[in-house]
């Protein structure tokens, strides 16, 4: 029988994994890629907690966050093509002017 | 069955996202995040979250995932030696790919023939063949329904969804000047 915390151990895995990708890859694009992961891990969360109560307002939400997340990935996208047309690079440790 | 159905693909799911972290090439890193969303899509089916899963297909592996190969292309990092790994793309895979190309072949076969196989859908609303298969029997009612998340986004989420969608405009517009090349 499938319960609710089976649900959160594999959201929180994807969530450790997403956070993990976050800190130690530099290329850009990547990082990009585990933002989405931990969004779907936090999508899985409402998904879940919707079944479980249950409570359709939890599929709304997710449908919220997959719109948040396709606005993010579009602009951060065109973040990456500017930063690698302007200093031929989209690792985040070489684009580093800005640092102080 | 219902827990065979959610363990297999959470595996999925998790192989997918590490894949992701661990790939060198980034191309590597696009394929797993099609493994891992595609299996987060079918949780969404196993949590009776029909429509969500079907978004979830579109939005990411349709929309998201193909912008995240474009900016890969056009970044081109090969070239530049910047990405020693890419070399091994070649025509001849390696036997664990081959592997885990069987296997999904026949993960896809069996639940293409379990669907098949299936009994026509009982006369509940919202229940489909899916449903038959995952829930045997239990009732979900109109909890994945399309017509009740519907409902619901056009009543009491008027706002926030007339505001999503102005973020999304706003979001097309930058992401258009930032990506512009002024000549």
């Amino acid at each position: 029988m499938l319960e609710l915390h089976h649900v959160l151990m594999v959201s929180v895995a994807m969530l450790g994994i997403g956070t993990i990708g976050m800190l130690v890859r530099r290329n850009a694009i990547v990082m990009f890629m585990s933002v989405e992961l931990v969004l779907n891990a936090g999508n899985l969360n409402f998904i879940a907690f919707s079944r479980f109560l249950p409570d359709p307002v939890g599929q709304v939400f997710s449908v919220f966050v997959i719109v948040i997340a396709a606005a993010e990935v579009a602009v951060g996208l065109a973040i990456v093509l500017a930063l690698y047309r302007n200093r031929d690079t989209v690792m985040v440790d070489e684009a580093a002017r800005m640092k102080w | 069955m219902e827990l065979l159905v959610f363990s297999i693909l959470a595996g999925l799911a998790l192989a997918g996202a590490i894949g992701v972290i661990l790939a060198r090439n980034p191309v590597y890193s696009a394929l797993g995040l099609l493994l891992g969303l595609s299996a987060v899509a079918g949780l969404f089916v196993v949590l009776w979250a029909e429509f969500i899963a079907v978004v979830q297909l579109m939005v990411y592996a349709g929309g998201v995932l193909v912008l995240f190969l474009f900016v890969i292309m056009l970044v081109d990092l090969e070239q530049r030696g910047l990405d020693t790994d890419a070399g091994r793309i070649g025509p001849q895979p390696s036997p664990g790919w081959r592997v885990a190309a069987a296997m999904l072949g026949i993960l896809f076969t069996v639940f293409v023939g379990a669907l098949l196989l299936q009994e026509p859908a009982r006369e509940v609303p919202g229940a489909g063949a899916l449903d038959a298969v995952l829930r045997g029997g239990g009732g979900g009612g109109a909890l994945g329904n399309l017509e009740h998340v519907g409902q619901l986004l056009y009543t009491s989420y008027l706002v926030p969804f007339e505001l999503a969608s102005v973020l999304l405009l706003v979001a097309m517009i930058g992401a258009v000047v930032l990506a512009h090349r002024e000549r």
